[in-house]
């Protein structure tokens, strides 16, 4: 208990450094959330003009319940990908910063100090994303009146998880090439991005493409979301598309410890492990 | 090749005699990492010291002479390629965690946040030690105050304050956790003379009120001699030789450690600084 609580204490180091970053950099903030509320409002528009662009006739049930549709996936993406790309930069900002081997020679568990950056970028990607929400409702009506909000958020939580370790798993890259890896982890995002179903449905995808879409959480967390939000669905029935993503995130978070460590070994072996690289 | 040099009967005896006295130990320490076109470059080649508990131990070298690399295989950062290296006889490898409890480190570059203020960072760092915000508060505000950090300025973000300030800031950071081992990989480059001063009275102050061990690179030679109890030479990734200041400049009949250093690697301090930086990739 008393080394849980120690442990604790050291997670907090980084959830509390997270929070005065995002404060000291309110500004770059600022431009994030702006950009994000944009890009959120320029796909939910094409929902709206969708009538338009396709010359047909659409009630205004589905009008809305395309813009939902789209807005889900949006907001989604933007709450996991923030939750992925904090993670999977940690090693280029402390590179960048100057502090990675202040950080890495201190006497933080590694899981620890993973756990806390987590904890911190959860945070930091919840007032990022109801920001945009909240802006986003105030440009263009949305239809939550059917919305199931605990089983949206479970699923959320669940699709946090998976992320986190895939974020664990992708920080390896800039450990073990130093010039090129963050660019890695980026193009790992982009295939997510393109597989998961964040703006339609994965079947319209070619058979390679719906296979590896099969692995990535975000197509059970986002179409679930999706059937919380637009249907009302409760957790019971949500489930079939819960369990994949939580067995994903149950997986990934120790497989993706695994890959840093050794990661970290390598970088240790081979001098990288260093401001400069 | 030059032979490794003794210095003194004390430090014959002590190895694997009085564990508890010695701070730090390495033995046949060796680390090479691949340069141009594949060619292996020797950065600490077959090193062994051993450091006393409460001693300064300064390694004297040109820039690019394997000082930080050793460094930085004693913290933890880099693994030797081989050899044995223990900090209070914990193997650096084998009880990582442990080892990183009993020391910290002070670089070249004052490592830190840049945007967060002088405090942010030392909470941070505290807790990474486990050292509660309060207490990090009060102990900095006494550390920064003795050497010349007025309070309001622990306030502004880092990248405002002066190199010399913020290396100040680094080291109130590595004692705040109260490390058994300190290694400080030249603290003092790049200050100006009165912080220089400052600091070295400051790391002298310390290891004489405090129970600290110390490790201090430096290519400044008048900095060895002012605060090092034992000079290790180090020249091209080797130990050339160790022992007191004086005990260097008696044993090559030099009348002051520049003229040591010159009889142990045939060159004058500043131009293997020169040499070394022109060589580098």
């Amino acid at each position: 208990m008393i080394e849980l609580r120690a442990q604790g204490g050291l997670a907090y180091a980084f959830v509390e450094r997270q929070v005065a970053l995002m404060r000291r950099y309110w500004l770059w903030e600022l431009v994030w959330v702006i950009y994000s509320i944009t890009t959120s409002l320029s796909v939910a528009y094409i929902g709206l003009a969708q009538p338009i662009i396709t010359g047909t006739e659409t009630d205004a049930a589905t009008t809305s319940r395309f813009v939902l549709y789209l807005l889900v996936g949006t907001i989604a993406w933007r709450f996991l990908g923030i939750v992925f790309e904090d993670i999977a930069e940690l090693i280029a900002w402390e590179r960048w910063e100057g502090t990675i081997e202040h950080t890495f020679m201190a006497p933080v568990p590694r899981i620890t100090q993973l756990l806390g950056m987590a904890v911190g970028t959860i945070v930091r990607a919840s007032v990022i994303s109801v920001a945009v929400l909240f802006a986003v409702m105030l440009f263009i009506p949305v239809d939550l009146s059917k919305a199931n909000a605990v089983s949206a958020f479970a699923l959320l939580g669940v699709g946090t998880l998976a992320f986190i370790g895939l974020g664990i798993a992708s920080a390896c890259f800039p450990l073990m090439w130093t010039e090129k890896g963050l660019q890695m982890a980026y193009i790992v995002q982009a295939v997510v991005l393109l597989v998961s179903g964040v703006y339609y449905p994965t079947t319209v995808l070619p058979g390679a493409l719906q296979a590896i879409s099969v692995i990535s959480p975000a197509t059970y967390v986002i179409e679930g979301m999706r059937r919380a939000l637009i249907d009302g669905a409760d957790i019971g029935s949500l489930w079939p598309l819960a369990w994949p993503a939580l067995l994903i995130g149950l997986v990934s978070i120790p497989l993706g410890l695994r890959l840093f460590l050794a990661a970290e070994h390598h970088a240790k072996r081979t001098g990288r492990l260093k401001r400069s690289g | 090749m030059i032979a490794i040099e003794e210095a003194g009967a004390e430090r014959r005896t002590a190895p694997g005699t009085a564990v508890g006295r010695i701070a730090l130990s390495a033995r046949g320490v060796r680390k090479s990492f691949s340069g141009r076109a594949g060619k292996s470059v020797h950065a600490v080649d077959d090193v062994s010291l051993e450091v006393r508990r409460g001693e300064i131990y300064g390694l004297l070298g040109a820039n690019g002479s394997g000082k930080s690399t050793l460094i930085r295989v004693f913290s933890t950062l880099l693994e030797a390629d081989a050899g044995d290296v223990r900090v209070f006889g914990l193997d650096v490898r084998a009880d990582e965690r442990a080892v990183q409890r009993l020391i910290n480190r002070v670089s070249v570059e004052a490592s830190f946040f840049k945007k967060l203020s002088a405090m942010e960072n030392l909470v941070y760092a505290g807790r990474l030690y486990g050292v509660a915000a309060a207490e990090v508060r009060d102990r900095a505000r006494g550390i920064l105050k003795r050497l010349g950090v007025a309070e309001d300025r622990l306030h502004e973000p880092l990248e405002k304050l002066s190199r010399g300030m913020q290396q100040k800031v680094a080291i109130a950071r590595a004692f705040l956790t109260s490390p058994m081992l300190l290694l400080l990989d030249e603290p003092t480059t790049g200050l100006d003379i009165r912080s220089k001063r400052e600091v070295q009275t400051f790391v002298r102050d310390l290891r004489e009120q405090h129970d600290a061990t110390i490790v201090l690179t430096t290519h400044d030679l008048d900095e060895a001699e002012r605060l090092s109890d034992r000079i290790g030479v180090i020249h091209s990734g080797r130990l050339v030789a160790e022992g007191s200041a004086e005990e260097l400049k008696e044993r090559h009949g030099a009348r002051d450690l520049e003229e040591a250093f010159m009889s142990l690697t045939g060159r004058r301090l500043e131009e293997a600084d020169k040499g070394d930086d022109e060589a580098r990739p």
